[in-house]
């Protein structure tokens, strides 16, 4: 027998824990809709005040690059090294750059 | 540029020395299928403890005698859901969803922690749960915080996280009963007899008997053997017993010249009858879980349909 | 005072019984999200209900507790509407229930913080909070059961059927709601009754539920007059305190 699929979408939940911080991925949660999947989302990663804001992502939405992709995806940057301000080299003595 | 597809060989020898330099695994890098297979089994029988484990406390919520361990015992309850939930969404990243590892819970394919098999029948076996299973479950996943595999490892973090309350709420459980009238001492030794063996055999069997232990350490997905975990659980535990008066039912148990204890034999005879099904409350558990799903589906049919409707 | 103690206690008692009712629901919900969120609300009532029965004990002066006031009252000593007794049959009669009580609350500790009595308008402020998402919540729910499967709209329409008979209980009003209205530490039960109307109407209009044709109503809980379920939830809820009344726990 086929199981049959009816736990819902399967969504990803992002929390802010304070205003002005970045929103982190906290895990995924079950849903039928928007509405209940923000709900669960907060029934389940906030019962112990960790959050101040949530977003929610149907995980087939999310754009992913896979490991075989990897090296030429993000190596190619490693020789950029130009973009990092320690490349730089300064005048001793200079303030506030 | 012409991109060559890297052999098996390749990719098991990386795998290996990612394992080897500590780097995670994630969902979508290379492994091999023995190890996809043998965390689908560790996280989803995982998994399923947490969910069957809401059982026997759910047994005591009704009849908590005070405000507070209602509200204590709710809460503890609902994290083990929740722990349930984050394994579910961590091992559904191998390519198997929640209503597939349901399916094979039900039908008997899936085990879950055989701990849960055994009945709550005093409140002082919500003390004991905690204390005893709680901590042994506790010993166990701070270890695996270090798993080899990435989503299982950050779910284990957040599980010992949030889990720090719960052997704390069973010891004063007991505290409180040993420190009370007859009736709650007996009750609180009462229930240390009854959960002290089925917790150690938490921990599995004998590290000369346990048959998926091999691969699961030399890939990382296990860090301790079984043994070593169950030494780490007597040495703390013991002295807790004795510091509120309860006594530890193990007739041969020693104390070493080192501080540490060694404990009498475990009767494995139990512990794979318990396995097989033959446990007090193994066909209770089971049911349970098929009743609430099947008494369930109505509820998420009628869920999905009015979200097709609005389209939301 | 004796007035006042029995306006705290049906306030403090709806939510002790229904949150018991919720408790009772654990690990047997339709999918782990939603156990969860069931757990969440029946742990927002027990912490409503803790808070006034503390405060009850405290105005009481006779040395007793809010737990004693929990575990050790006789079932006529208990103020909470017949609705919040009513077991849980399944999902629709659970959610049915849910909705109609919260509906109920929201309205309710909405005029409530304006009371006069202090201890009343912080626990109405400090609840609101947690009543507004219950509300959120079983409102979407109602329209879900209602507006999806003809199974789901079938067992929602039976469980407002069997349940419509307990919702006008709560704006019944007994001459301690009619004392404490006049004191200005009551609330205005025709005003809440007004706009829970309306709300049941918006919400059982989304989820094509009909309102029943017979409106016959039940009442008694106010007074300590139970249906035959509320020995039972008693029985079982004070069971270790009636059986060992000298241990502490």
């Amino acid at each position: 027998m086929e199981a049959k699929e009816n736990q819902g979408e399967l969504w990803e939940v992002f929390l802010q824990s304070k205003p002005g911080q970045a929103f982190k991925h906290v895990g995924s949660v079950h849903a039928f809709d928007k509405n209940l999947a923000i709900e669960n989302a907060r029934d389940v990663y906030t019962r112990r005040g960790e959050g101040t804001a949530l977003w929610v992502v149907p995980s087939k939405e999310i754009v992913a690059v896979t490991a075989n992709e990897a090296e030429y995806f993000f190596e190619a940057a490693d020789e950029k090294i130009y973009r990092h301000p320690t490349f730089y080299s300064m005048p001793e003595g200079v303030k506030n750059m | 540029m012409e991109i060559v597809a890297p052999s098996t060989e390749q990719l098991l020898a990386d795998f290996e020395s990612k394992i080897n330099a500590e780097i995670k695994i994630e969902p979508r890098d290379w492994m091999p299928e023995e190890y996809r297979q043998n965390l689908i089994r560790q996280m989803s029988q995982h998994a399923h403890s947490e969910v069957i484990g809401m059982q026997p406390e759910g047994n005591w919520i009704t009849r908590a005698p005070s405000l507070r361990s209602k509200k204590i015992l709710l809460a503890k309850i609902q994290d083990e859901g929740g722990h349930g939930l984050y394994l579910y969404s961590a091992a559904e990243t191998l390519g198997v969803s929640r209503e597939q590892f349901i399916q094979a819970l039900h039908e008997g394919k899936a085990k879950y922690a055989s701990v849960f098999n055994y009945p709550a029948l005093n409140w002082a076996d919500m003390g004991a749960i905690g204390w005893l299973v709680d901590g042994a479950a506790i010993t166990n996943q701070v270890s695996l915080q270090r798993t080899s595999y990435g989503p299982y490892s950050r779910a284990m973090v957040k599980i010992c996280k949030e889990e720090s309350f719960h052997q704390r709420q069973g010891y004063e459980i007991m505290w409180r009963m040993m420190e009370g009238t007859k009736d709650q001492q007996q009750m609180a030794q009462d229930a240390l007899n009854r959960w002290w063996w089925p917790a150690l055999m938490m921990f599995g069997p004998d590290d000369s008997d346990s048959p998926h232990s091999t691969l699961a350490m030399k890939w990382k997905i296990k860090r301790e053997s079984n043994d070593q975990l169950r030494e780490k659980f007597i040495n703390k535990t013991i002295p807790q017993a004795e510091l509120i008066g309860l006594k530890v039912p193990d007739q041969n148990l020693q104390l070493l010249e080192d501080e540490t204890y060694k404990h009498g034999d475990i009767n494995w005879d139990e512990f794979w009858a318990v396995v097989k099904g033959n446990g007090p409350c193994n066909q209770q558990r089971l049911e349970h879980h098929i009743r609430a799903h099947k008494e369930g589906a109505w509820v998420r049919e009628t869920a999905i349909a009015s979200a097709k409707k609005h389209n939301i | 005072m004796e007035a006042q103690k029995k306006y705290y206690l049906q306030l403090a008692d709806n939510a002790l019984i229904l949150s018991h009712r919720l408790s009772e629901y654990s690990s047997h919900g339709p999918f782990l999200e939603e156990d969860l969120a069931n757990t969440n609300v029946a742990l927002d009532l027990i912490g409503i209900a803790e808070s006034i029965l503390e405060q009850t004990a405290k105005i009481d002066g006779k040395g007793l507790t809010g737990d004693d006031l929990a575990y050790r009252r006789g079932e006529h000593e208990f103020y909470n509407c017949l609705l919040v007794e009513q077991p849980n049959t399944d999902f629709a009669f659970i959610m049915v229930r849910q909705f109609l009580t919260d509906a109920f609350h929201f309205y309710f500790y909405s005029e409530l913080t304006k009371s006069k009595d202090k201890f009343l308008s912080a626990i109405a402020f400090k609840s609101l909070k947690e009543i507004t998402y219950h509300l959120r919540r079983s409102s979407e729910w109602l329209i879900r059961l209602g507006d999806g499967t003809q199974l789901a709209n079938d067992k929602t329409q039976h469980a407002v059927n069997t349940l419509w008979k307990y919702s006008n209980e709560f704006f019944t009003e007994n001459d301690v709601d009619i004392e404490m209205k006049k004191s200005g530490i009551g609330v205005d039960l025709k005003e809440v009754k007004s706009l829970w109307s309306q709300k049941v109407n918006e919400i059982f209009f989304m989820a094509h539920l009909k309102i029943p044709e017979n409106d016959f109503q039940l009442t008694g809980g106010k007074q300590g007059n139970h249906t035959e379920y509320m020995g039972y939830i008693l029985t079982e809820m004070q069971f270790l305190p009636s059986k060992y009344p000298d241990a502490k726990w």
